[in-house]
């Protein structure tokens, strides 16, 4: 049955392209990428880009970092927090939020609806369109991770993962892996247009660019 | 195409219908205009538009022509990734290979991404009459869903609803389909989309079972793309044990580079954003992350019947922006249901006589639902050239011939004997304005009364310009 059906449609393919003349290979006369080349300026437009799309940006030195992520807990009432496996756990050493690994014995849905918040580093970050690029790596743990709980932290390392475009971004990520975009907290605007922050993902992005120094 | 849309009239009685109400109006200009603004700004931003307009078109036109090789190495990339994949030829064999899945899970509803294809193909209905409920979760869709009504816009299914109307559905419909809307419930934005948050999350948390299309299918790698705002989509791509993608045979590109013209180009052309709040990949199954089986159907439904069109065919580029909606002025004003179809707008004009053929009033209606002023060329991100294929869809429709056809050509005839002779052109003029009060808004007669059904008949002058101009000027 699917087989026949598989070879029909392939055959209609066939017969309907049997005249068509023949395509160049696509012209790729586009920019590779718009932003300057200057990792200042760089780190400035992705700070602009995810503010732009309502995500609140920090800036911390890998030193700071503890302290700012407990601040950013407490100030949203987070007593609760998932942790990927592989995240630095200096990144949580100052916070005194009860810490839910998930490693053993995976969160359930339920578990995790009931967790506040979740922290997690990226991939890589892209700074002309406002984007973190998680691909379950260490430190990001599995997409329902990033979903669920209501407040994601995003630690992203500056200098070694901010690029400047999609274009710059691709080559870099491994398709293979299940991979998640995420340019500002989740948002509609299904109702006149109205922009409103978290429908389903977590209502509030907080980023943390850490730079050397 | 989906079974909600029997019935409907041919577009000109359902647009004569459509543009007298006038809250529908104010919804969709408000609606229409706001977003082509937004969205020339996003696309002014990008100084290399028209060249990435034009390498989308390239990669595009590449891909339908070698549509049958990138199908056969998608099918293996992903079945090498751990997916299974179907072919389904038209929509009653789509629907029976998602319902037989859904049913080996021994699950009863499904939670659905907002998806074309499966609108297409009338899944939801399908899935009912097999005892399964499945549940719409994009906000607008599940506006249109408890409001038991049709999407109106490709990428914003509720356009034309308003705040308060949206309000009243909820509170009145939700209680049927789980939790109820909270007490109280207002008109405002935020509100409204926290109680969809509620209603919806206890469904996410427990469903077994997702449904979904998908924006690209990348041949080399196996990979699936959806782009999303909500995180509805991240919901139902990843929570559930058992994820059934439905796509259509065109939505494949060639290779991972491929992606890198799109994600540039759909955010910016659909919701006017420089990228949109999600977007989720994944190729076949990952252990320990997402769904453990995953399925792929690969929908034709009358593309490959497209694809044989040399001038139609260019309709498969189409990427689901939408842009050309926001700019039609025939849109603005008919609103999307009047196209009888889950393909709406100028798009939707030349997508759906193709795709189901024009044997019915309706489809053969939709080739002239357009005034051809080319503004949904200039907006397309893929370089669609729909009134050319409008015009092509014409002459298909006419040659067929039909009353409405040799009236023209009597009329046409008729028009051209009168302007070869200017002393009863000008007598005629002088008889038109002098009873011009006696007028009727249409014309009798079948043809005439079919063309100004739908149009308003121009007022007469008081008197005829050559009259005045010999008045005035000699």
């Amino acid at each position: 049955m699917s087989q026949t059906s598989r070879d029909r449609i392939l055959g209609r393919v066939r017969r309907a392209l049997a005249e068509a003349p023949a395509v160049r290979e696509p012209a790729r006369a586009y920019l590779t990428a718009h932003a300057p080349d200057d990792p200042a300026a760089l780190l400035d437009l992705l700070h602009e880009n995810l503010a732009d799309y309502r995500a609140r940006v920090h800036r911390a030195t890998e030193g700071e970092l503890p302290a700012l992520v407990a601040e950013l807990l407490d100030r949203h009432g987070a007593a609760t927090v998932a942790v990927p496996p592989g995240l630095p756990p200096a990144w949580l050493s100052a916070t005194t939020a009860e810490q839910r690994h998930d490693e053993d014995t995976p969160l359930t849905p339920h578990d995790l609806d009931g967790t506040d918040a979740v922290v997690t580093g990226c991939a890589l970050a892209i700074a002309e369109t406002g984007t973190l690029v998680l691909d379950g790596g260490p430190g990001q743990g599995r997409r329902a991770l990033t979903l669920v709980p209501d407040l994601h932290i995003c630690v992203v390392r500056a200098a070694e993962q901010t690029v400047a475009s999609v274009p710059l971004a691709l080559p870099r990520l491994d398709p293979t892996r299940p991979l998640t975009w995420i340019s500002g907290p989740s948002a509609t605007s299904d109702i006149e247009l109205d922009r409103v922050e978290g429908v389903h993902g977590p209502r509030t992005l907080q980023v943390v660019l850490v730079t050397d120094a | 195409m989906s079974g909600t849309f029997v019935g409907m009239p041919a577009f000109p009685k359902a647009a004569h219908d459509a543009v007298r109400d006038t809250t529908l109006r104010a919804n969709l200009r408000h609606a229409t205009h706001t977003i082509r603004d937004k969205r020339a700004v996003a696309v002014a931003e990008l100084a290399d538009w028209a060249a990435l307009r034009e390498a989308g078109r390239q990669i595009k036109d590449r891909t339908l022509h070698h549509l049958d090789a990138y199908l056969v190495q998608l099918e293996e990339a992903v079945t090498a990734a751990g997916g299974t994949v179907h072919w389904a030829s038209d929509a009653a064999e789509a629907n029976r290979i998602v319902a037989d899945l859904v049913k080996a899970t021994g699950e009863t509803e499904v939670v659905k991404v907002k998806s074309m294809a499966t609108q297409e193909i009338g899944l939801n209905e399908a899935l009912e009459a097999e005892g399964i409920r499945a549940y719409e979760t994009d906000l607008a869709e599940l506006i249109v869903q408890l409001g038991e009504d049709r999407p109106s816009h490709i990428l914003v299914p509720a356009i034309h609803r308003n705040r308060g109307e949206i309000r009243d559905i909820f509170a009145s419909e939700m209680g049927e389909w789980g939790r109820p809307a909270p007490d109280g419930l207002t008109d405002r934005p935020a509100e409204l989309a926290e109680a969809a948050r509620l209603h919806l999350r206890e469904k996410f948390l427990r469903a077994k079972v997702g449904v979904s299309g998908a924006n690209f299918m990348v041949a080399e790698t196996g990979t699936l793309v959806v782009v999303e705002s909500e995180g509805n989509g991240r919901m139902c791509l990843t929570l559930p044990e058992t994820l059934i993608s439905v796509v259509g045979i065109e939505k494949v590109v060639p290779t991972w580079r491929d992606l890198e013209v799109f994600l540039q180009t759909l955010p910016r052309s659909s919701t006017a954003e420089r990228m949109n709040p999600y977007t989720s990949m994944w190729t076949g199954t990952t252990d320990a992350d997402g769904p453990t089986a995953f399925h792929l159907v690969l929908l034709d439904n009358g593309r490959t019947d497209t694809l044989a069109d040399e001038v139609g065919r260019q309709a498969l580029r189409c990427i689901r922006c939408s842009a050309c909606l926001n700019v039609c002025p025939v849109y603005e004003r008919a609103g999307g249901h009047a196209y009888g179809s889950v393909y709406p707008g100028p798009i939707g004009a030349i997508l759906t006589p193709q795709l189901r053929g024009t044997r019915s009033e309706l489809d053969a209606s939709l080739p002239y639902a357009s005034s051809l002023c080319g503004a949904c060329y200039d907006v397309c991100p893929v370089a669609i050239d729909i009134p050319e294929v409008l015009v092509h869809l014409r002459e298909k429709v006419a040659e067929r011939g039909g009353p409405g056809h040799r009236l023209e050509k009597a009329a046409v005839k008729a028009a051209a004997w009168v302007l070869d002779h200017p002393a009863a052109l000008a007598a005629g003029e002088r008889l038109a304005s002098r009873t011009r009060a006696l007028h009727p808004k249409r014309l009798p007669g079948p043809g005439a009364s079919q063309w100004t059904e739908s149009r308003d008949l121009p007022e007469m002058p008081a008197e005829p310009f050559r009259d005045w101009w010999k008045r005035n000027r000699t």
